[in-house]
């Protein structure tokens, strides 16, 4: 009976074991990527790229799907008890990849974590938010004020081990003032469909498949391992993956998508990013740190904004400059993310005579002298975006020079408090996929009560909102409709005051937005995978042929 | 002598010295930590807490002294981008960069060497002509250029050899090597290659007019007046006097390869040091930009000491200078 | 004046040699066209106004979409690439001459004090350029470009890309010409010409002018060239890792740099022009060089 038993379980394993080396050949993924992958800590950085990287072996109470879908991960289901109580019903049987199981115990850890001294990921909950454990697994968060969007940023508030963090003495984030490395900077202990096999910073990360994963019933993925490789020169990457050294890469370089798409082995993936691109002026100060015109600030006139606008040939960026991948924008956010219908706003046309007319009509006839600024490794071919936009302005009579410099040096100029800018390009994707953050950090008036003065530079690091509106614009009107945004629950309101802020702002000629630049990803043959809108690359989603 | 070697050790001080200070003036300038170091959302007051934290807001004679402290404490400090300790990092990184660097040296010598003395032995022959030339070409393009076009041929049109990267690596312990395995070769071919050319031109030149200048010489005249063969006086006399000066420049070179290995392993993404520090740069990683060039400096320094002691020791005519002129 | 030259023994030598001929003769040539620049273009590409995006990327003449406007073709921002070769080559050298003066006034002044006086103030210079050599150039071009605009009033800012990068190449070179000519100096010191000219009471300094200096010129007039060419492509370097002139007024290393981006994508014509131009240039001026090296040197003829 004994033997019996033993045979057949031998039996069974051996078919178990024949039928596993069947479904678990090796696929493995190898891609690259422009950055690097510096900390592993899933609250080190809020940056796409990190927390997309760590996004496949940590996962939050929610996940987001191929098409930005909120979907249930780590809580089954959530409620909103009362406007300002939300209750999450955890997935029970989940496991991090150590074995240890997942609790409510690990979720109102992780939100200490997350607002710990170090972490970079603060505002995924409010400072005063009270995350209390109802039982193992139900947790209630209370806030302040009503919240209609607290859980949207949480596909990338990701969980971790209470006692794993306890154990490897890691319960607070990197701390940059000692000499010792935190444990999760090189380790990772999530819940999610991926392990950490090994981490080199700047050479390679190699993690291997979670065969434990909650989700593997419903798994779309066949890899079992998943190779990293930072590649930093554009030309480099693209050599890679078309030599076949790399099954994926990105960004691929707008001028190089026909030599990956003709290519007999590789192919383009192109879809709508969420950043837009835009041109900023001061409007604040009485007179432009850089210009020759004295004694007033030309930006504070909008006929001047508007001229500027006019001049600028948005199609032959996006033809010459972007090669055909962009998608030119009148409005300051992608518009996959509102609920505006498509002809609601439109660009003002290119119309250089118009904008020599506006010129002249403000008092500058033939024109000024000012500055720009721009990075020239941040956005997609930001350099030469901002050349072009030179050259254009120079037709109209305004004579610009540029300075195009690295990011580490372009931001610390550009960015409050040193504000040391008169005409810029930036790009901007909210991290919530919503209109607040855009109306707040990029339109909200830069000043801490009615009666101070815009950017006035006692108060510059105390400013919360508008802290990205680095030209100062300032309209009370869209601030009072932003803060209505922010607590009201009903979606056909919110949604109609949302289109109303950005009427009052887009008829200020706040910015000029150019357009939302295209994602560009270069995949080998032999590889299906899902481009998500905000250029996180999920592996849950690849296969491998 | 002793006196010699103790004041030249002083001043090796002084030098690694003063190469600190220039590193941590050189930092208030390349750009601000803070704004690479965290997200967009982060509020300017908790960027303005977090400078003050890094202690960027001390005075820099402070921000000095504390370095020098730590350094010679051997702290060299936590990157802030990567969270790790910067001498292990640099430790994980320098097997790669010398590998890389050791590779091209030894290339360029064994190349070089042999041109060299070829063009010095024919000056009028066309092949002659034609090293002297061609060498000239692989020094009159940038070498990210000549990098990239590498990587077009061999890597994408070919596919013979690998585009980026160390290839396998084996791990010693204390060392890892990709000498080992058959894509490591494959994969340090064109960075060598690409490293090793402009030490390649030099050492070709100076061979040849090292050699030219040893083949005028009185004792060389002797040598053949006594009936010597052309190849015993050639190889005999006339190159072993001309290797002591190419040994010797080589050695100094080693120190500027490194250095020029930043370009090279960013052109070809192998994981050295270079293209640690020029990571670095760009997202103004201070403690790992310090730590690279006290480390550079350091290797400056002591191969210049040991040059400088070893002239002495082989040229007694300095000897009696140095005696002479310090009493 | 003209008849000694012509009878000296270097105008023979450069009869002799073809190649260095050639050299020349693609120096000068290089040379004329960067000075005549705004003469011989077809277009001022350092003028944004002039420049039309929708004109970007056309291919050279001979190919089936090139126009006569743009002979060479076209680069990313419709600039003709012939003119802004021509523009380039004027900053590529105008950096380079003015940094290798800079390192040479630098560099033959300290290696001549540091030669002649010796003692304390010879190891202070010597230091000084053993810490020079270890800073990679690209940090020295970080620094002086941080301090200089912490310096130089806001409104200037624009012209300081250029010396920023010459007090960067110049400096990262000065250390070779103090070398040599210390060296030379320490044995011209000991000779019985100057030691008598000490001891009739001439000034150290006059001294130095008059009978150190000229014994020197051969070796510096040698580096001096060799760092020209070293200068031009240090300066193309530079562009690639970021610290380079703007891009609106482009060197060739700039246009290098630039046309980099567009090997894989076919548009060759933007990176093998100035390519090639920086390589032709770069040559002969290392020829020229290497002539000079060898008629100088008395012992090889």
């Amino acid at each position: 009976m004994r033997l019996k038993s033993l045979l057949m379980a031998t039996a069974l394993g051996l078919g178990l074991g024949l039928g596993l080396g069947g479904g678990l050949q090796a696929k493995e993924l190898k891609f690259a990527f422009q950055g690097t992958l510096n900390s592993l800590d899933p609250y080190n950085l809020n940056e796409t790229f990190h927390l997309g990287f760590q996004g496949n072996i940590y996962e939050g109470l929610i996940r987001r799907g191929a098409d930005l879908t909120i979907e249930p991960a780590l809580a089954e289901r959530w409620e909103v008890m009362e406007p300002t109580r939300w209750r999450f019903h955890l997935r029970k049987g989940v496991k991090f990849h150590d074995g240890s199981p997942f609790t409510a115990d690990d979720v109102v850890f992780s939100a200490d974590r997350s607002r710990a001294e170090g972490s970079d990921v603060k505002t995924r909950i409010a400072a005063d938010t009270k995350v209390v454990k109802i039982d193992d697994h139900t947790v209630d968060f209370i806030t302040s004020k009503p919240n209609p969007i607290i859980h949207v940023e949480w596909g990338t508030w990701y969980i971790m081990s209470k006692a794993w963090a306890e154990k490897n003495n890691a319960v607070s984030p990197q701390k940059l003032s000692g000499n010792e490395e935190n444990f999760a900077t090189r380790h990772a202990n999530g819940t999610g469909p991926f392990k950490l096999v090994s981490h080199e910073s700047g050479v390679k990360t190699v993690a291997e498949v979670n065969p434990d994963w909650w989700d593997n019933p419903n798994k779309e993925h066949n890899v079992t391992k998943v190779t990293f490789t930072p590649i930093g020169s554009d030309a480099t990457r693209v050599a890679a993956l078309l030599s076949g050294q790399v099954d994926m890469a990105f960004p691929i370089p707008v001028q190089d998508q026909k030599r990956v798409a003709g290519n007999a082995d590789t192919r383009m993936l192109i879809g709508p990013e969420l950043r837009t691109i835009f041109l900023g002026f001061d409007q604040y100060s009485d007179e432009l740190i850089y210009g020759n015109v004295k004694g007033k600030n030309p930006f504070k006139d909008k006929r001047v904004r508007q001229a500027f606008y006019q001049a600028v040939d948005i199609e032959a960026i996006k033809k010459k400059v972007m090669r055909g991948l962009s998608e030119p924008s009148a409005l300051m956010i992608a518009p996959s993310l509102t609920a505006i219908k498509d002809d609601r706003f439109k660009r003002h046309a290119y119309d250089p005579a118009k904008a020599k007319a506006l010129l002249a009509e403000a008092g500058y006839p033939n024109g000024f002298e000012t500055a720009m600024d721009c990075p020239n490794d941040r956005y997609v071919n930001d350099e030469a975006i901002c050349q072009a936009v030179v050259s254009m302005l120079a037709k109209v009579g305004v004579k610009i020079s540029l300075l195009a410099q690295p990011k580490a040096k372009y931001f610390p100029k550009v960015l409050a408090p040193n504000l040391d800018v008169s005409f810029y390009l930036l790009g901007w994707t909210p991290g919530s996929l919503d209109s607040w953050n855009v109306l707040h950090n990029l339109h909200g008036c830069p000043r801490v009560s009615d009666s101070a003065a815009v950017w006035n530079k006692a108060d510059r690091d105390k400013i919360g909102r508008g802290k990205f509106n680095l030209g100062g614009y300032c309209n009370p009107e869209v601030d009072a409709l932003t803060d209505q945004i922010l607590s009201e629950t009903d979606p056909g309101k919110r949604n109609a005051m949302i289109e109303a802020a950005y009427a009052k702002s887009i008829g200020d000629i706040a910015y000029v937005p150019l357009h939302q630049q295209a994602l560009a990803w270069g995949v080998r043959g032999g590889i299906e995978l899902a481009q998500r809108a905000d250029n996180q690359f999920a592996w849950r989603h690849v296969q491998v042929k | 002598m002793i006196a010699l070697v103790i004041r030249r050790v002083f001043q090796s001080f002084v030098v690694m010295l003063v190469v600190a200070l220039l590193a941590f003036t050189l930092f208030r300038y390349v750009g601000d930590p803070v704004a690479m170091m965290v997200g967009q959302e982060t509020s300017l007051e908790e960027r303005a807490q977090l400078r003050e934290t890094l202690g960027l807001n001390d005075p820099v004679p402070l921000q000095f002294a504390n370095f020098v402290w730590n350094t010679v404490q051997g702290k060299l400090g936590i990157s802030y981008q990567i969270g790790r300790p910067v001498a292990d990092l640099i430790s994980e990184r320098l097997p790669a960069t010398l590998e890389l660097s050791l590779i091209a040296a030894l290339y360029s010598l064994i190349v070089g060497i042999p041109m060299g003395i070829y063009t010095a032995l024919h000056p009028s022959r066309f092949l002659s002509k034609v090293f002297l030339t061609t060498s000239l070409i692989g020094i009159s393009l940038p070498t990210f250029l000549i990098g990239i076009l590498l990587i077009l041929l061999f890597g994408v049109h070919l596919g013979w050899l690998p585009t980026f990267g160390r290839g396998e690596v084996t791990d010693l312990g204390w060392w890892t090597t990709g000498l080992l395995s058959t894509t490591g070769w494959q994969s340090v071919l064109m960075p060598a290659f690409t490293l090793g050319m402009f030490q390649l031109t030099l050492i070709m030149r100076l061979v040849r007019s090292e050699m030219l200048e040893v083949l005028r010489t009185d004792y060389i005249k002797f040598a053949r007046a006594r009936g010597l063969a052309n190849r015993a006086v050639n190889f005999g006399h006339a190159l072993k006097n001309t290797l002591v000066p190419v040994i010797t420049i080589t050695g100094l070179q080693v120190g500027s390869i490194i250095a020029f290995a930043i370009i090279t392993e960013t052109v070809f993404q192998w994981p050295g040091m270079g293209l640690l520090f020029l990571q670095a740069i760009q997202f103004v990683d201070i403690p790992i930009m310090a730590a690279y060039l006290v480390l550079i400096a350091l290797f400056f320094v002591i191969i210049n000491l040991v040059v400088d002691i070893l002239y002495h020791v082989v040229d007694p005519r300095l000897r009696i200078e140095a005696q002479n002129a310090h009493g | 004046m003209l008849d000694r030259i012509l009878d000296s023994d270097i105008w023979y030598s450069f009869r002799q040699s073809k190649v260095t001929m050639t050299a020349a003769v693609v120096t000068v040539l290089l040379m004329a066209s960067a000075v005549l620049a705004p003469l011989i273009s077809l277009q001022n590409p350092f003028d944004p106004a002039s420049l039309d995006l929708l004109d970007a990327f056309l291919p050279p003449i001979w190919q089936d979409e090139g126009v006569w406007t743009y002979p060479l073709g076209s680069d990313d921002q419709g600039r003709d690439m012939y003119s802004a070769i021509l523009y380039g080559s004027r900053v590529s050298l105008l950096v380079g001459f003015a940094s290798v003066v800079f390192a040479m006034i630098l560099g033959v002044g300290l290696g001549l004090i540091s030669g002649y006086v010796g003692g304390a103030v010879d190891a202070v210079i010597m230091r000084v350029a053993d810490v020079q050599i270890s800073f990679p150039s690209i940090l020295i071009a970080l620094l002086i470009d941080g301090v200089m605009r912490g310096i130089v009033p806001k409104d200037q800012h624009d012209q300081l890309a250029v010396y920023v990068l010459v007090v960067a190449i110049g400096l990262s070179q000065w250390v070779q010409f103090a070398r040599t000519v210390r060296g030379s100096t320490m044995v011209e010191r000991n000779k019985e010409y100057v030691q008598a000219a000490r001891v009739i009471g001439v000034p150290p300094f006059l001294i130095m002018l008059r009978h150190v200096l000229p014994n020197v010129t051969g070796p510096v007039l040698v580096i001096a060239t060799i760092g020209l060419a070293v200068a031009i492509l240090t300066e193309a370097t530079l562009s690639f890792l970021g610290v380079g002139v703007p891009p609106t007024e482009p060197s060739l290393g700039t246009l290098i740099r630039i046309g980099n981006d567009f090997l894989f994508s076919g548009e060759w014509w933007i990176v093998i022009f100035p390519g090639f131009t920086l390589a032709a240039l770069v040559l002969a001026v290392n020829l020229l060089g290497d002539w000079l090296r060898d008629a100088l040197n008395p012992k090889l003829r």
